[in-house]
């Protein structure tokens, strides 16, 4: 979960790419604005506003992993469960945009190139997945636990291969060693998918038990087999 | 003070004072000469630091506390160490090692333009408060709902990163021994309970505003102040010395 590595700084990726990723992630956000208003619309604002601040508190929980080495969600699929792909991917790309200009976490000028990885591609991936996945999978908590797993992973993979594309296409000429490269990044978000497929599949289950009308994966309905009733932990 | 407010480190320098829009557009513009500086001019990219490291000082933002918060891009730091054995091309003996010497470059190239990527917007990150900076944003034409969202997300995370802190706390006092994968289970939980509340939360904060008649807008007539040319001209000679480096030795090279 070692989100940092997927903060890109400066000129990893040469300006063309950069640029062109940039303006593709401006029009996609400016859909999903669009999009998440049509569904909530007035109520946008303060709504949007308090499920960022829920993805960046997920963020700030640090855990231990091993020693000295700790890690944080990344939060697509998190919030692609919670908040389906549109409201999703806006709360996402306002926490990137949040860590690069108070944090200094990634570059200015990467800011499309992060937002495009982070934020779109490990969202709709995740919200395509899960939408899959309790189409064959029984709508109880184990289904809705593995299908919201699943989509962690291949949502932190993609978005490195997200990485991966960007370097193939504007990055250093590595000549045969960018298969080595590509392997190396790949595997390790496989690993670092699984931890974060532990944590996002927890909370969304324990969210679906407990009010589920607020997980849009389910879209409204509740689970079929409702667990003994569970009180919020506090 | 708490995690949320990002870098800022009051006080009262010429950075400081100047406007955030201002610094905003410096940043860019001083990144985009990082990474437009060919990687082979080497004192280039010595005039660059030289020129942040003055502004850092006239900040007074002591040194210890900028390389701490380098930190944030070490990750990357691997893929630089890597470019000299993976890149192609005439290998050199450097001590005991041989590597490739565009490969030396890349990884010098990424390790020089990434730590002064990050000490530049680390610049504005320490001189500007969080208002300041979604103030400069919407006098540079922002669109005005994704500011709004920033701010309400701004304000609000103190109180879900504290309900957080006040969870692992609480389960501390219970004897609980945060480690390893044993404490995902409760650290899953908890984060389903904040989820809840926070958009509970919104609903009541929605629910409030609608009842102070809030239709969608907020009504602000106030917008944050205009800069004026004396602080434009003071802030952008920073980047401008550092395009003109870039370009002379583009040119040169």
């Amino acid at each position: 979960m070692e989100d940092l590595a997927l903060h890109i700084p400066t000129d990893v990726i040469d300006g063309p790419t950069s640029l062109v990723t940039a303006l593709i992630a401006a029009i996609a956000v400016a859909w999903c604005t669009v999009a998440a208003r049509r569904g909530l619309d007035e109520r946008l604002v303060p709504l949007a506003g308090l499920a960022t601040a829920f993805i960046f508190a997920a963020q700030m929980l640090n855990f231990p992993i091993a020693a000295g080495v700790s890690g944080h969600l990344l939060g697509g699929a998190l919030a692609a469960a919670l908040l389906g792909p549109w409201l999703g991917a806006l709360c996402v790309t306002v926490v990137i945009v949040i860590q690069a200009l108070l944090f200094a976490d990634g570059a200015v000028t990467a800011l499309g190139l992060n937002v495009a990885n982070m934020a779109l591609i490990a969202t709709f991936t995740a919200y395509g997945v899960i939408a899959l996945a309790l189409k064959v999978l029984p709508r109880t908590r184990w289904g809705l636990g593995a299908a919201v797993f699943a989509a962690s992973i291949v949502s932190v993979v993609a978005a490195s291969a997200g990485f991966v594309l960007q370097f193939w296409v504007g990055g250093e000429p590595v000549g045969q060693s960018f298969g080595a490269i590509a392997g190396a990044i790949l595997g390790t978000h496989v690993l670092v998918g699984i931890g974060e497929g532990v944590i996002t599949a927890g909370a969304v289950t324990a969210v679906a038990v407990a009010r589920p009308d607020l997980v849009h994966a389910l879209r409204g309905t509740p689970l079929a087999q409702p667990a003994p009733a569970v009180k919020e932990a506090s | 003070m708490s995690a949320v407010d990002g870098l800022h480190r009051p006080g009262d320098s010429p950075l400081h004072r100047l406007r955030p829009q201002v610094k905003i557009v410096a940043l860019v513009a001083f990144t985009c000469a990082i990474a437009a500086t060919p990687r082979e001019a080497v004192w280039a990219f010595g005039v660059h630091a030289l020129i942040l490291a003055g502004l850092f000082a006239l900040a007074r933002i002591p040194a210890g506390w900028v390389f701490t918060r380098s930190l944030v891009e070490s990750p990357f730091l691997v893929l630089a160490l890597a470019f000299p054995f993976m890149v192609e091309g005439p290998a050199v003996h450097v001590w005991f090692l041989q590597v490739s010497e565009p490969g030396l470059w890349a990884g010098w190239n990424l390790l020089a333009k990434a730590t002064l990527g990050v000490w530049a917007a680390l610049l504005l990150a320490a001189t500007t408060p969080v208002a300041g900076v979604l103030a400069g944003l919407s006098r540079l034409r922002c669109p005005e709902i994704l500011l709004q969202i920033t701010a309400f997300a701004i304000r609000y995370a103190h109180l879900t990163v504290a309900e957080v802190t006040q969870m692992r706390l609480a389960r501390l006092a219970r004897c609980d021994d945060p480690r390893f994968l044993w404490q995902a289970g409760a650290l899953a939980r908890s984060l389903g309970t904040v989820f809840i509340r926070s958009f509970e939360r919104g609903e009541r904060v929605w629910q409030s505003m609608a009842a102070r008649g809030y239709t969608g807008r907020l009504p602000l007539e106030v917008g944050p102040a205009p800069a004026s040319a004396l602080q434009w001209t003071a802030a952008m000679t920073a980047p401008a010395v550092a395009a003109a480096v870039a370009a002379w030795t583009a040119v040169n090279a």
